[in-house]
């Protein structure tokens, strides 16, 4: 009786791990958006291609880590002449800088099913702090990572020379992420270790 | 009732205020429309849109001034068929003045660019974004702005003739300070 006590604790901690940490990010349920603003338009794009690898317990956030690497040429701007013009040299040079890179130093609780990744984002060579909050909530076999933070685009030298004018182009981009993930056992079992 | 000698100095105003923007819009659609993305590509669109919304809102108060006013007659001795082109092309210019700035909104809202008022007021998007659907509407725009200009031109000549050749009022009538036919 005794062990086969033990036995169901041991399994119900095993499954209760193995339920929470989520380690692998469904990309095709998964989206990276942003909004600028053109004449004070909201214009909205998105990345087509990008990659993330999250490790994150709701009940550990302190432990999480994740990273996000996204493939500056599959920029939808929302237009065709936009997408031509964001690739070129004043903009986001994806000749000479083809990814955008994420990588968190932290994940804090803010309470309740909030959140906050710190870390580093790199475009065009620079690499400068950024906070994001998000939540996390649960959703069919897995759980959806959902926030948005804003970035100065010329802090980055993405949209240099004429187009620097920030009257025309806001310098304020408001980037959002949706990221489902789900706790891949193997996986989960590789990052514990 | 017998008709009025005159506009209303309220027809008059209207009547150039809105001559004066389409004179911008029309020339400033043809130029943009074909510029390389740039600063000031956004600007002219921006602005040119902004006259449109404009344009619109004036077309309203004008129909409103119009069905609440009476207007001056053709003048005498005008043959049937000029009194009946005037009439039309009148009409159809009222028509257009609502219908040109709603399909450059219509086409805005498909391409997926929003239209806000002066950079303030947004406007609700009337499409959602559709990118083949926008191209349609980009044409229906040109086109209808086309006939515009067309009718425009029509519309300037006639009166030049009635002023040069006919020597007339019809033109001193849509003049501010015009008080009455000469005698």
């Amino acid at each position: 009786m005794k062990k086969y006590f033990l036995g169901l604790v041991v399994a119900l901690t095993c499954g209760a791990v193995l339920a929470t940490e989520f380690n692998s990010v469904q990309s095709e349920k998964s989206r990276v958006t942003f909004t600028s603003k053109q004449m004070n338009v909201p214009i909205d794009g998105k990345f087509g291609k990008f990659t993330a690898q999250v490790s994150f317990d709701p009940a550990k956030p302190d432990m999480g880590r994740a990273q996000i690497e996204i493939d500056l040429n599959s920029i939808d701007a929302g237009n065709e002449d936009a997408n031509t013009e964001i690739k070129h040299k004043a903009w986001f040079d994806t000749q000479s800088f083809p990814t955008a890179r994420f990588i968190s130093s932290g994940i804090k609780s803010l309470g309740a099913d909030r959140y906050e990744a710190q870390g580093k984002l790199n475009i065009k060579g620079r690499n400068l702090d950024i906070a994001a909050p998000f939540t996390f909530k649960p959703e069919g076999s897995g759980g959806r990572v959902e926030g948005s933070f804003t970035i100065k685009r010329l802090a980055y030298g993405i949209g240099e020379g004429e187009w620097a004018d920030t009257a025309t182009v806001s310098n304020e981009v408001v980037v959002k992420f949706s990221l489902f993930v789900i706790a891949a056992p193997v996986a989960a079992t590789k990052s514990k270790k | 009732m017998a008709a009025p000698l005159v506009y209303t100095k309220t027809g008059i105003a209207l009547h150039w205020l809105i001559a004066l923007l389409i004179f911008g819009a029309i020339p400033l659609g043809i130029y943009m429309a074909d510029l390389p993305l740039s600063p000031t590509k956004l600007k002219l669109f921006a602005w040119h849109k902004w006259v449109g919304v404009t344009i619109f809102l004036l077309a309203a108060l004008r129909a409103i001034w119009r069905v609440t006013h009476d207007v001056p007659a053709p003048v005498a001795g005008m043959p049937a068929w000029q009194v009946r082109a005037a009439s039309i092309t009148h009409g159809l210019l009222y028509v257009l003045l609502f219908v040109v700035p709603l399909s450059g909104w219509l086409m805005s809202s498909a391409l997926g660019v929003q239209t806000v008022y002066f950079g303030v007021l947004p406007l609700p998007d009337l499409l959602a974004k559709n990118k083949e659907l926008g191209e349609v509407l980009e044409k229906v725009h040109g086109a209808l702005a086309f006939t515009m200009a067309l009718l425009v031109i029509g519309h300037i000549a006639a009166a030049l003739k009635h002023h040069l050749v006919d020597r007339d009022d019809v033109l001193r009538r849509m003049l501010p300070g015009f008080r009455g036919p000469r005698t």
